[in-house]
This record gives C-alpha cells, sequence and structure tokens, in this order.
C-alpha cells in the first residue's frame, strides 16, 4: 500500500465569522437584586431583600443563618426555581436562567447536613466466604455490624473493625433473599426461599430457636416497626410471593396478623413512622395497611404493571432510629426510644411534614404517594426508559433517587417530584440505589459489574468503583457513613472506604 | 309420628337386630361388585349418564384422599437440593435475559495476539492463491500493460480511505465487494448480532491480503461490540473484539462470523 498521499480538501475562509465575545458573567459594579427566602414547607422567611447580584451561597448562608436566629451556622444549599446556586446569583441564576434583575426573585433553601461523608474511594477488603451469589446485604443501623444473605443458603455476619468474617448463620434450606436488623441492633432476621424466617443473636451468632413458618413462599422483603413507635422492637412485617403480608412478634414467635388481599406476590413492605404498614405487589396496587389493627385502610392504584419496591421520605430516620452521625451509644431501651422519638419529631417536624410513599413498577414510572392522606398520587414521574426496580429518598427526604433497567439513574424532587437529572454512566442495567448519610452522594450498582458514585450537588460522577467479577446484585451505605459494602454474583464482599 | 312408620317405630322400641353393624359393613364392602355389575350391565344412554357420574364422583374422592395426604407429606422443598444461580428477589419471574459473560480471558486474548495465533473454530481453510485472488486489469491505451490487479473477494476498507492516483495504485478493490458490517455470532449466547467491523486482523493465506483487507473465510477480522455491553473486570467497556469469518463473502453477498471469546 506504501505511504499515502493526503489531499487536503479546499476550506473555504469563512469572512464574515463574528467574534463572538465571551459570555458577560460578571454583572456590572453595584447591580442589586431584591430576593426573598423560603423554607422547603413554603413559609416565607424575612422581609425581601436587596442583595448584590454576585451574591455567593456562603454569603447567603450567613446571611439566613442570622435571619434565622440560629445559634450555631447551619449549611444550606440555595435554589431558584429547581437550580441550584452554586458559584454566585448572578451566575447561576440571572444569566443561568435568563431572569430579569428587575423581578424579585424566591430563593428556597435547604438546610443539608451539618456533617459531611468522605466519599469512597478505594476497596478496603474484598471477602471471599460465600459459595453462591451475595443477594442481600445490609448494614446494621448503629453502622456496626454488617450481615450478608446469599444464595449458598447462609447468612454472614463480618467484623467491621477487621474486616474479617465473624459468623457464619446456617440453617435455611434455600437461597436467602433478605436480611434486616431490628431498629435495637439485638436480632437479625433472615427471609429465604424456603418459605422460613429465621431470627439470629447478632452477638452470638446463634439462631434464636426454630425458624417462623407461615408464608407458603418466598419471602420477598421484611420490616422492623420503627424504634420510635415501639421501644421494644419487637414486631416486624414480613411480605412474601404467596400474596399475603404478616405481622410477627419476635419474642412470642408467632404471627400477630396475616394481611391478605393482594392477588399477586408482594414484592416489598414499608413500616411507617405513622403507624401505617405499605406493601406493593405485582397485582400493581399498592395497599396501606394499618399496624395495629391490620385493617386494609386504602389501596393505592395507577401503576400498570408490577410494582417492585417502595420507599419512605423517613426511611433513613426510621432505619437510623435513635442512631445519629455522632455515634452515640445508649445505656437503657428507654433512653435510646426518648432519643429515636426526638430524632423522628425533628425529621418530621413534629408531624407537620407528612410521610410521603414513592413507588417503581414494570411500566417504567415512578409514582408519589401520601397515603396519610389520600389515595390520590402527588406525580406520576415518567422518563426512565426501562423498569425501575430500586428507590431511595435521600436521609433529608428532598431527593428521590431511582434506578432502572436502562443504564441511569435518575433523581427527582422528593418533595413535588419533578426531574431534576439522569445520571449515566453505567453500560448495564441499575440494580440499587443507596445515598450516604449527608444525602450529598448516591451510590449504584450495576449489571456491569462496578460500583459508582454520583455528586448530587454537581450532578456528576463522583468516582468510579470498578473491581467486582460480576454483576452486583446489592449495595449498603454504612447509616454511619464510614463505608459501602457490596455482593453480588461472583460471591466476593467488598467493603470500599475513603 | 306418621302412620307409615311402623320400622322406625320398631326400631326405638325394640332396637336393631343384634347383627346389623355386621350386616351393613359386608353389605357396604360388597357395594363395589354390586356397582360394578350394575355398571357392566348398563348400556345406551343411562351407560352414558351413570358413567358421566361415576366420573365426577371419583374426581371428589381423589380429591378428598389428596387433601388428607397434604398433611403427611414431605413438602418438596425441604428435600430439594438447592438450585444453582441465586438472583435476587426483584430478578425472580424475570426473563432470563441471556448477557455476556465478563471477559476474564482478556489477558489470554492478548498473548495469544503477540504468538499471532488463535484457538479459532475454523482451523483449516484452503489456501488462496493470487491467481483467485487478483484479476489482472490491462491498461494503457493499447490494454498491453498488465501490472493493475482487481481484488476479487469482499475486502473492507477502513473509513477516510482515499483511493490513489491512477498511476499509483496497484491494487483496485472494487466498491460493490467492500463491507463495513458483519453478522457475528456469540457462541455461548447464540445470539447473532450486525456489528460494524473495525479492521481485518488476519488473512491466514498471505499477509498482503490482511494489509489489503481481504475478507475470506477463516479471516479473523476485529469487530465493534460496543452495543453488547461486555465489560472487563476493570469495568472498561470492551468495544473491539475479534471474530472469525465462516462463509464465502464473494459467494454469499454478506459476511458471517463467529466471536473468539
Amino acid at each position: 500500500m506504501g505511504g499515502e498521499t493526503k489531499y487536503h480538501p479546499y476550506v473555504k475562509p469563512n469572512r464574515y465569522k463574528k467574534n463572538d465575545p465571551a459570555p458577560r458573567v460578571v454583572p456590572p459594579v453595584g447591580t442589586t437584586v431584591v430576593a426573598q427566602f423560603k423554607s422547603p414547607e413554603g413559609d416565607v422567611c424575612g422581609p425581601p431583600l436587596n442583595l448584590p447580584a454576585d451574591v455567593t451561597p456562603e454569603q447567603l448562608a450567613l446571611l439566613l443563618n442570622n435571619l434565622l436566629e440560629n445559634e450555631d451556622p447551619l449549611p444550606y444549599s440555595f435554589l431558584v426555581d429547581d437550580t441550584e446556586i452554586k458559584t454566585d446569583l448572578h451566575l447561576d441564576i440571572i444569566h443561568g436562567l435568563n431572569r430579569s434583575t428587575e423581578d424579585q426573585i424566591t430563593i428556597l433553601y435547604r438546610p443539608q447536613a451539618i456533617f459531611r461523608v468522605r466519599a469512597v474511594t478505594r476497596c478496603s477488603a474484598s471477602l471471599t466466604g460465600h459459595t453462591e451469589a451475595i443477594l442481600s446485604v445490609c448494614f446494621s443501623p448503629d453502622g456496626t455490624q454488617l450481615a450478608t444473605g446469599s444464595g449458598d443458603t447462609t447468612v454472614r455476619i463480618w467484623d467491621l473493625t477487621t474486616e474479617t468474617p465473624q459468623f457464619t448463620l446456617e440453617g435455611h434450606k434455600n437461597w436467602v433473599q433478605i436480611v434486616a436488623w431490628s431498629p435495637d441492633c439485638e436480632i437479625l432476621a433472615s427471609g429465604s426461599m424456603d418459605n422460613t424466617i429465621r431470627l439470629w443473636n447478632p452477638k452470638t451468632g446463634k439462631a434464636m430457636g426454630e425458624p417462623l413458618r407461615a408464608h407458603s413462599q418466598v419471602i420477598t422483603s421484611i420490616a422492623w416497626e420503627p424504634m420510635h413507635a415501639n421501644a421494644s422492637c419487637n414486631r416486624f412485617a414480613s411480605a412474601s410471593r404467596d400474596g399475603t403480608v404478616r405481622i410477627w412478634d419476635a419474642t412470642l414467635r408467632k404471627v400477630l396478623l396475616t394481611l391478605a388481599g393482594h392477588t399477586a406476590p408482594v414484592m416489598s413492605v414499608k413500616w411507617g413512622g405513622e403507624g401505617l404498614i405499605y406493601s406493593g405487589s405485582r397485582d400493581k396496587t399498592i395497599k396501606v395497611w394499618d399496624a395495629i389493627t391490620g385493617k386494609l385502610v386504602r389501596t393505592l392504584e395507577g401503576h400498570a404493571h408490577w410494582v417492585n419496591h417502595l420507599t419512605l421520605s423517613t426511611d433513613f430516620i426510621l432505619r437510623t432510629g435513635p442512631h445519629d452521625h455522632t455515634g452515640k451509644r445508649f445505656a437503657t431501651k428507654e433512653e435510646a426510644h426518648a432519643a429515636a422519638l426526638a430524632r423522628y419529631a425533628a425529621a418530621t417536624h413534629d408531624g407537620a411534614r407528612k410521610e410521603r410513599l414513592a413507588s417503581c413498577s414494570d411500566d417504567f414510572t415512578i409514582f408519589l404517594w401520601e397515603p396519610s392522606t389520600g389515595k390520590k398520587s402527588l406525580t406520576r414521574m415518567t422518563g426512565h426508559q426501562q423498569p425501575v426496580t430500586h428507590l431511595s429518598f435521600s436521609p433529608d427526604g428532598a431527593t428521590l433517587a431511582s434506578a432502572s433497567f436502562d443504564k441511569s439513574v435518575k433523581l427527582w424532587d422528593g418533595l413535588s417530584g419533578t426531574f431534576l437529572t439522569t445520571l449515566r454512566g453505567h453500560v448495564g442495567a441499575v440494580f440499587q440505589v443507596c445515598w450516604s448519610s449527608d444525602s450529598r452522594q448516591v451510590l449504584s450498582g450495576s449489571r456491569d459489574s462496578t460500583l459508582k458514585t454520583w455528586d448530587v450537588k454537581n450532578r456528576k460522577l463522583r468516582h468510579e468503583l470498578p473491581g467486582h467479577a460480576d454483576e452486583v446484585y446489592s449495595v449498603d451505605w454504612s447509616p454511619a457513613g464510614d463505608r459501602v459494602a457490596s455482593g453480588g454474583k461472583d460471591r466476593v464482599l467488598k467493603i470500599w472506604r475513603h | 309420628m306418621p302412620q307409615g312408620d311402623y320400622i322406625d317405630e320398631s326400631i326405638k322400641k325394640h332396637g336393631r337386630r343384634l347383627d346389623h353393624e355386621e350386616r351393613k359393613r359386608k353389605k357396604e364392602a360388597r357395594e363395589v361388585h354390586s356397582r360394578s355389575a350394575h355398571a357392566q350391565k348398563l348400556h345406551g344412554l343411562k351407560a352414558k349418564l351413570y358413567n358421566k357420574k361415576r366420573h365426577n364422583e371419583k374426581i371428589q374422592m381423589k380429591k378428598t384422599i389428596k387433601m388428607h395426604e397434604e398433611r403427611n407429606n414431605k413438602h418438596k422443598s425441604d428435600d430439594q437440593p438447592v438450585q444453582e444461580g441465586a438472583v435476587p428477589t426483584y430478578l425472580l419471574d424475570r426473563e432470563n435475559q441471556s448477557r455476556a459473560k465478563v471477559l476474564s480471558n482478556m489477558i489470554k486474548q492478548k498473548r495469544k495476539e503477540k504468538a499471532g495465533k488463535w484457538s479459532v473454530p475454523l482451523p483449516k481453510v484452503k489456501g488462496m492463491d493470487e491467481a483467485e485472488v487478483f484479476k489482472v486489469l490491462k491498461t494503457g491505451k493499447r490494454k498491453t500493460k498488465q501490472w493493475k490487479r482487481v481484488v476479487t473477494k469482499a475486502t473492507f476498507v477502513g473509513e477516510g480511505f482515499t483511493r490513489k492516483p491512477p498511476k499509483y495504485e496497484r491494487f483496485v478493490r472494487p466498491m460493490a465487494l467492500r463491507y463495513k458490517k458483519a453478522h457475528v455470532t456469540h457462541p455461548e449466547l447464540g445470539a447473532t448480532f450486525c456489528l460494524p467491523i473495525l479492521g481485518v486482523k488476519k488473512n491466514p493465506s498471505s499477509p498482503m491480503y490482511t494489509q489489503l483487507g481481504v475478507i475470506t473465510k477463516g479471516t479473523i477480522i476485529e469487530v465493534n461490540v460496543s452495543e453488547l455491553g461486555l465489560v472487563t473486570q476493570s469495568g472498561k467497556v470492551v468495544w473491539g473484539k475479534y471474530a472469525q469469518v465462516t462463509n464465502n463473502p464473494e459467494n454469499d453477498g454478506c459476511i458471517n462470523a463467529v466471536l473468539l471469546v
């Protein structure tokens, strides 16, 4: 072939090309904007203020802390029409959204977590032991223990300080589909394909009695009663493919109530903070039950295909109970109960902010409900192009992340349900998403064998965490924030840290 | 008490005969025989009706027996061996989407690449001599010059290729035999995809054919597999993989190939 001769086509020089001036981002000196602060609940805060146009978020936070008379300055994020002010007001809003400086601008402020979770960047341990795929990974509510359920019929508890195996809990006769910690970390419940639930003592690694038999099919989901509602933490609900939800007493070891009504497998059950139990089923409905009497409160209809997963805006508070970022330990149950009550009250503004439920489905949509007030959905969120399998509310309840088979993670506003952004990067179906406890990062695990962390503020990929040899089935971010655990088809449990 | 009930009355007064239970048991035990005799005697419509009735009775009987047996049945799940291939609940009952294995043999492939040898589906192919692949193109005003060759086999010509000026162009690759895509079969998935060709890696007949991009049976081509979504160990997307041509493209008008995994 020899050396190739290059032919350069003649390009006509463009004589009329204008020298586009660089976009003006610096406002003229002395430009001011009239702005009004507004809380997420919609309450107006303070009088309209005359602010310089190039005011930064830090300056706004300083101002707002003074206005609200906070004793300790709190971090805030500021939004105008769902656009966050990142660098300064002029660049992001007036220039970015083409807003006039003459109009009054309403700035929505959102309190942010006062602590920061450091991004996970490396794999600190690859723990082998399971001889089949890991199906469920779960940190204890206080973030000190980790349990995994696997297809090799065992549950394993791992020692987090040394990152080594601690106990192997044998007893199930088939794949262990789900593991769930009681809010006081005293009991670990596991549900299996052999239709039984087993309770384990995580301190000794021994089974607590015989398996609990009542369901006639696979256990798909387990939800414990939140700590603030019941200090003794002895009740939990289990959902099964046989279409029933059962409420159990862990100390009496018997079924208290059977919630029958679904006509197809129940895929997800959640125990809400307002004394309601939510169950989502493949019969396309979500049913709301009273946790005390077991009566059907209402049926939420709207989905056109299987309901895959439910999540509550208060999920994180209900899961962690009394444990916050400080890692405080409680001597007695009463103390812990009081702390859980206080945390729940703070998160719901003493019941002023109602619990919101989000459900995802095979019909590619997500619905947002307020089940305590009515059976009409707040919004229907469309945009995914494949079944949506997992959902997660941010710990502050302000954002919703959804994972779909269309290889994307989408972020939605947790209050209104408006679309925020799509996080693309995975090359396989995304199976699960979870949040860091400060609501600043999202973690996603995918069929393409990688985990990815995403920055919520910049809406960008933060870190890519390759290492698994096969599909990642389950991920969990420790409520304490220091670790991420992931397990999947390659039978290796990986722990990721900063 | 009504007048005609003298039997009841007698039983109440004097009781039954002493062997009543015994006779009853025996009569019941004989019942199958009498039934059978009855059934055999019947014919015509009556037999049809009777058999239908009896059939329904038997179904009911079997159902009750089964219900009773349920109690002492050993349940299936108790002694069934645990299945392989555990999947989480959200993947249960979903169609088993076939999907490519993670490419753990990436390193192997690289090593082979260096050695220039692959263990391929078609290990031996017929060699192609130049007389078969090239046709002499006579040039010059009197068609006396015979230094130009036309490739008579399918070829792959890279994007952005510009033909040389006629004076320097010794090999002509006709437009009609140029291919951009190949039908590539993934042997493990058993699925075929139409994938863009990236290049010709090796034509076993001659290195010159490789350079010219001649595609014959047994040629190793590189195809773009990015749409299959294969991922390496380190999480990178694989986009180029090798495939071996399994048909004679010049005869068939298309390129069929098998992916080398």
